[in-house]
């Protein structure tokens, strides 16, 4: 089993068996971050580009962990204090960091299908790390990932996802990896918040936590993201906690060995009582971790292919 | 292409090979505190669980036990075309000190042996560590040499040897010498 494309940028299209072969790459890697010497040399000689376009803590710091842990070199890249400010163009900039032989790239950029764009131009292997509201495809693979740790499949499983799903791209990238894999996936959030057709995806829609909350295997919350579409789809923030808040009451609805995950950065007390972001059920810090181990099997899947040695 | 196949042991060879590596090992390394036996994934991971049980049972006490993938430490990453699957390790006690019998089906090249002693000194410094393979089928690329031998069998590159297991689904244990011509 192989992977079919040389880039990842989004789970739409991305078949079981792949997801499998990331989801028991993933594994192994998980075993590497747990020793005392959190080092391999699979990856020595590498080089891999973070290029930020977009402010980022986790999965920016989590893919330099990652290729630290396998002896590659990463560099850093963002968007303040490069030639972007002089005005040159995206692909001009790629390209130029293609001739530095780089041997992926990873890239988050503000407008969908950036990554894409430049995929196309290049021969490196283009890691999407988000793109616009569009997709986070290794954000997903590590919510699937600890998912399956803690239920040991995914086949099956009912996954209610609540929030602001119209901005986010976790939640398309959950969508398209969860359905291929047999999962049940229950969308909540107020009308103004879920894209009008998504049924189309395979999924199911609820206005309200509180219907479905008592079905769910997996609670995801989302982070309504303040910064995108500011406040004109929500009449108040505290309106939308009063219907959509994961609080320790509503909790009590929920099956006693649900899981909740929240992809980060939390607004404590918005979309998430901090009593239940810092509870039992909650595996928000193992998904930090469990990122990094899949972001080291994403990068030696892509960075190892012999392929792009002999284009050298 | 005719490819001949030849049954060079049979499940009983490999059996009285285990016991005869089992009384050895036991005869060479007194100090059974600190023995231990890692399997290099996947025929030696089995061959090495197949050894610890004959220990076991010889000296009536555990054995620390684990098993190696050494994927990440091939010397051969950049020439392959597709990545290999990379399997599980697993080593679960502190290798610090201890004597470390490392099990292999075959011993070809050394270049697995390189890999798999890296991939130990990764996880602490073990006192010694001696080497322990099924069949020895010559052809050595690198300076490397087993310390306990079940059989050598000379090849020529060409040949193979295949070692079945019945922890892999096979029906029997078996080792097969395949030869193309």
């Amino acid at each position: 089993m192989q992977l079919k494309s040389k880039d990842l940028l989004g789970l739409e299209g991305v078949s079981r068996e792949e997801i499998n072969l990331i989801l028991d790459t993933t594994e192994s890697f998980h075993e590497v971050s747990e020793r005392s010497i959190k080092k391999v040399p699979t990856l020595r000689g590498r080089t891999i580009i973070n290029f930020f376009h977009e402010p980022s803590t986790r999965t920016r710091i989590s893919f330099e962990i990652a290729a630290k842990r396998l002896s590659a070199d990463g560099v850093n890249f963002s968007k303040s204090g490069s030639s972007f400010s002089k005005g040159e163009t995206l692909l001009d900039t790629v390209k130029n960091l293609e001739a530095m032989q780089a041997d992926v790239i990873v890239m988050r950029h503000g407008i969908p299908g950036a990554p894409h764009f430049i995929a196309q131009h290049l021969d490196a292997a283009v890691i999407n790390a988000g793109d616009g509201a569009h997709e986070h495809p290794t954000q997903a693979l590590l919510d699937m990932f600890t998912i399956k740790r803690h239920l040991g499949k995914l086949d099956g499983i009912t996954v209610v996802i609540v929030g602001d799903i119209a901005f986010s791209r976790v939640v398309r990238s959950n969508i398209y990896g969860l359905i291929t894999m047999g999962a049940r996936v229950i969308l909540v959030g107020p009308p103004t918040l879920i894209p009008v057709d998504i049924e189309k995806m395979g999924v199911e829609i609820s206005y309200k936590l509180d219907d479905v909350i008592d079905q769910a295997d997996v609670i995801m919350i989302l982070r309504i993201q303040l910064e995108r579409q500011g406040k004109v789809c929500l009449p108040s923030l505290r309106e939308y906690a009063k219907l959509y808040s994961l609080t320790p009451e509503r909790m009590k609805q929920a099956r006693p060995n649900a899981v909740v995950m929240h992809p980060g950065p939390i607004n404590r007390g918005i979309e998430i009582d901090p009593k239940i972001a810092d509870g039992d059920h909650s595996v928000i810090l193992e998904q930090v971790s469990n990122g990094v181990a899949v972001r080291m099997a994403l990068l030696f899947l892509f960075a190892g292919r012999k392929e792009l040695t002999e284009k050298r | 292409m005719n490819s001949a196949k030849r049954v060079v042991m049979k499940s009983k060879d490999i059996d009285r090979i285990m016991s005869r590596f089992a009384y050895e090992i036991l005869e060479r390394f007194p100090n059974r505190e600190n023995l231990a036996v890692v399997g290099i994934q996947t025929g030696g991971a089995h061959l090495a669980r197949r050894l610890v049980t004959k220990l076991e049972k010889l000296e009536n006490r555990t054995f620390d036990f684990g098993i190696l993938d050494i994927t990440l430490y091939r010397d051969d990453l950049a020439l392959e075309k597709n990545q290999p699957i990379v399997r599980k390790t697993d080593i679960p006690f502190q290798v610090n000190d201890k004597e470390i019998i490392l099990v292999d089906d075959v011993l070809y090249t050394g270049r697995t042996v390189r890999a798999a002693l890296d991939a130990l000194i990764d996880f602490g410094r073990p006192k010694r560590i001696a080497l322990a393979v099924l069949v020895d089928r010559g052809l050595r690329e690198f300076p490397i040499r087993p310390d306990f031998t079940g059989k050598e069998i000379q090849t020529i590159s060409g040949e193979t040897i295949v070692v079945k297991l019945t922890e892999e689904n096979e029906p029997v244990d078996q080792v097969m010498l395949i030869r193309e011509d």
